[in-house]
């Protein structure tokens, strides 16, 4: 009964992600990454991606937003659904660039680390968030503006009539967030993807944005998938954590289960080497490691990719072929040639 | 009064202050900005303890590091270093003593040349401080530091852009042991890491003060990295220490309202604990413009109007247990680690 006390409101699937591979050409040979990821999101869900820097989770993201370069310097694959109102799907890699646009910002929107990339320096917020409106919604410029308004107001920012007349430049990080959040919701899209929305905040500032971006949550139903390396964030705020290694999941289960038995080796040691302070303690714990490093993009290491830094490796068996994504029931999948002889083991 | 480590102090900080003095421009004298970046801070580490250093951004936590390095001239207050006072003393008199204390920084992207060995970035100092020191001796100094800190020695050829970030740390830390330092600054040296390669780096320090000796000041925005790796913890907001306490008793016991909102506001990586949070109003104020009497005042839940009348001065509530707030009446919550 580990988890979420959270007044469930998870619906149908509004977001289905199927076998999404993105191939970049570089100079140094092709690298690809992800290979392969399947995901779904639901209406009122918060599905978490983690992984360590390089593993893809912003590149899947931008993938499902058609954002990532176009050919022939980086190709696509897969299916990106997206369940429009009328009850149908639509596959975003198949919709053309001005269909895209049209979806973009307002079925789904999407929400960076650092707000000033995507923030004009040269437009006052409320022309931004009113122009994002007036874009999607057929309004006047009047009604957009009232409409950026009350988003302002709704994303806790103090004094909105005032800041509507503010340049980024003039509002603190924290600030810079809400607005951009402000803006990503202001045509209530499905799904909503922020990529380490909270990363480069401090931590009384993050919890402000968590509390608020679960609030909106309930209020609107949105499917959030949030991109994040803090395992307590996670923590807080997922109900299904997606883990990527080498640009392909390794487990996939609810955020409960997925803390209290994680399955793959890679995510266990993940777990295991986040820093506890341990008061009981006389001495200094030493906290447990994965040895060595990420792999390199362009070699990608044969079979399991996480086979040269797992401890539980054994040749011929993982170094081989990529071990298929399993499920080891209750919906928990998992990547692991070896996980029903370590799960045994440690039973 | 009554301490986790006996021993004396290799440093301390009375009174230190360090502003910047913005905008000095012809049209604009007299009405000059002033960042009070650090605002009378005291503080002693004492030798083989470890003090940690946490606040959030723009608390001053690096100046303070910079300024008892003596990398910045302190605006007031003294440094003792070892029995020498380094406020006041010249590049030229800082010198014999600069090899004896050392920064870790940050980012070991930036701060590596990029067109240097490895070998010669970790043999510069030795280079600038001990010029006589042969060319064989240094190749086998560099070794033994690279040794030291878990990489090959076969790596002293290479260039950093070879490396994880995890490696070019451990380079970095290479470099800042070579001189056989006593004290070292470390300032945020595992955030730009992933999470698994924090924990080995992490290791690798205690592994290293504990061998060597070492006398740190560790900063980091991270509680749980500082409470791992120090034996005492300052806490600091808008330029100003509110609570110096023994790591434990800081975690079980917090007495200044900010350590229990920070504590509060950090995420735990267990989704059993889903509880009620204090959310802080607004962010960190200027500190060009700090608020009057208490700095945390203007976001703190239990201010009241005298909190805007005096500064209230760091005092000690328990052995070792120091904190600046005017109210003896709260009981507040402790860690999630606790
Ligand atoms: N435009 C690009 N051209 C070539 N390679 C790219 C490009 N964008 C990303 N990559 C590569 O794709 C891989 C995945 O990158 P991605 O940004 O998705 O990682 P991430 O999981 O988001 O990491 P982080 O935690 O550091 O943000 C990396 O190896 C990266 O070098
Ligand atoms: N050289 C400088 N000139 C002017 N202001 C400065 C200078 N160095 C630092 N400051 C200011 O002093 C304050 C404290 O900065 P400092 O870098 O010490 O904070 P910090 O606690 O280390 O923050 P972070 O966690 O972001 O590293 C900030 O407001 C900063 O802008
Ligand atoms: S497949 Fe092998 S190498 Fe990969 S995680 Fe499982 S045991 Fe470890
Ligand atoms: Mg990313
Ligand atoms: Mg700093």
């Amino acid at each position: 009964m580990a988890g979420s006390a959270q007044p469930a409101a998870i619906g149908e699937t509004v977001l289905k992600v199927a076998d999404l591979c993105v191939t970049f050409r570089t100079p140094a040979g092709p690298i690809e990454v992800p290979r392969g990821v399947s995901f779904t999101v639901r209406r009122g869900e918060t599905l978490a991606l983690v992984g360590e820097s390089g593993s893809g989770k912003s590149v899947t993201s931008l993938a499902v937003m058609r954002l990532t370069p176009k050919p022939p310097r980086c190709h696509v694959r897969g299916q990106v659904l997206l369940r429009d109102d009328a009850g149908g799907t639509r596959d975003l890699l198949s919709l053309s660039d001005e269909q895209m646009r049209r979806v973009r910002g307002n079925d789904i929107s999407m929400i960076f680390q650092e707000p000033m990339t995507s923030l004009n320096p040269v437009h006052t917020v409320g022309a931004q968030i009113a122009e994002a409106i007036h874009f999607h919604r057929n309004v006047g410029p009047r009604a957009a503006r009232e409409r950026a308004l009350a988003l302002l107001e709704l994303v806790g920012i103090s004094e909105p009539r005032k800041r509507l007349d503010s340049y980024p430049h003039h509002l603190s990080g924290g600030m810079r967030q809400r607005v951009m959040i402000a803006m990503a919701l202001a045509c209530d899209p499905k799904v909503l993807i922020a990529d380490e929305p909270t990363t480069a905040l401090d931590v009384t500032v993050q919890a402000q944005i968590l509390a608020l971006l679960k609030e909106l949550q309930q209020r609107t139903g949105m499917g959030i998938i949030f991109i994040t390396h803090n395992l307590g964030v996670v923590a807080e705020i997922a109900d299904r954590v997606m883990v990527m290694y080498a640009g392909r999941i390794v487990e996939q289960a609810d955020v409960g289960p997925l803390f209290a038995r994680p399955m793959m080796p890679y995510t266990a040691g993940l777990l295991r080497s986040v820093p506890r302070v341990d008061l009981a303690g006389a001495g200094r714990p030493v906290l447990e490691t994965i040895g060595g490093n990420v792999p390199d993009p362009l070699r990608m290491p044969p079979g399991c990719a996480f086979h040269p830094r797992c401890r539980h490796h054994r040749p011929g068996r993982c170094d081989t072929a990529v071990p298929a994504l399993e499920d080891a029931g209750g919906d928990h999948l998992l990547r692991c040639a070896r996980w029903r002889e370590i799960a045994e083991a440690a039973s | 009064m009554t301490v986790v480590q006996t021993g004396t102090p290799l440093l301390t900080a009375e009174g230190v202050s360090k502003w910047f003095f913005l905008g000095n421009t012809l049209f604009r004298r007299g009405r000059q900005d002033v960042v009070r970046a650090v605002d009378g801070v005291s503080f002693d580490i004492r030798r083989g303890e470890v003090l940690g250093l946490v606040g959030e951004s723009g608390s001053g936590k690096s100046t303070v590091g910079r300024t008892i390095l003596r990398l910045n001239e302190p605006t007031a207050g003294s440094i003792r270093f070892d029995g020498h006072e380094l406020a006041g003393l010249t590049r030229r008199q800082l010198r014999p003593l600069r090899p004896r204390m050392q920064l870790i920084f940050q980012d070991p992207f930036s701060s590596l040349n990029p067109r240097m060995t490895v070998g010669r970035i970790i043999d510069t100092p030795i280079t600038i401080h001990a010029p006589e020191t042969s060319r064989a001796a240094r190749r086998e100094r560099v070794a033994e530091l690279l040794h030291l800190v878990g990489l090959s020695p076969r790596y002293a050829e290479r260039y950093p852009h070879e490396f994880s970030g995890g490696q070019r740390q451990r380079i970095g830390i290479a470099r800042a042991l070579v001189m056989n330092p006593d004290f070292l600054v470390a300032d945020e040296p595992v955030s730009a890491l992933d999470v698994s390669i924090q924990a080995q780096v992490v290791n690798l320090l205690l592994e290293i003060r504990e061998k060597l000796g070492l006398t740190m000041l560790f900063i980091s925005h991270d509680l749980a990295v500082v409470g791992c790796v120090s034996d005492r913890i300052a806490v600091m907001y808008l330029g100003r220490i509110v609570e110096l306490a023994p790591t434990r008793s800081l975690f079980l016991d917090p007495r200044h309202p900010y350590t229990e909102a920070l504590f509060s506001a950090e995420p735990i990586p267990n989704p059993a604990i889903r509880r009620d949070r204090i959310l802080l109003k607004g962010e960190i104020p200027s500190p060009v413009n700090p608020p009057s009497g208490c700095v945390f005042r203007t976001r703190c839940p239990y201010a009241l109007p005298d909190c805007a009348k005096v500064v209230p001065p760091l005092t000690e509530v328990a052995p070792g247990h120091a904190k600046a707030c005017i109210r003896d009446d709260l009981d507040l919550r402790p860690s999630q680690h606790a």
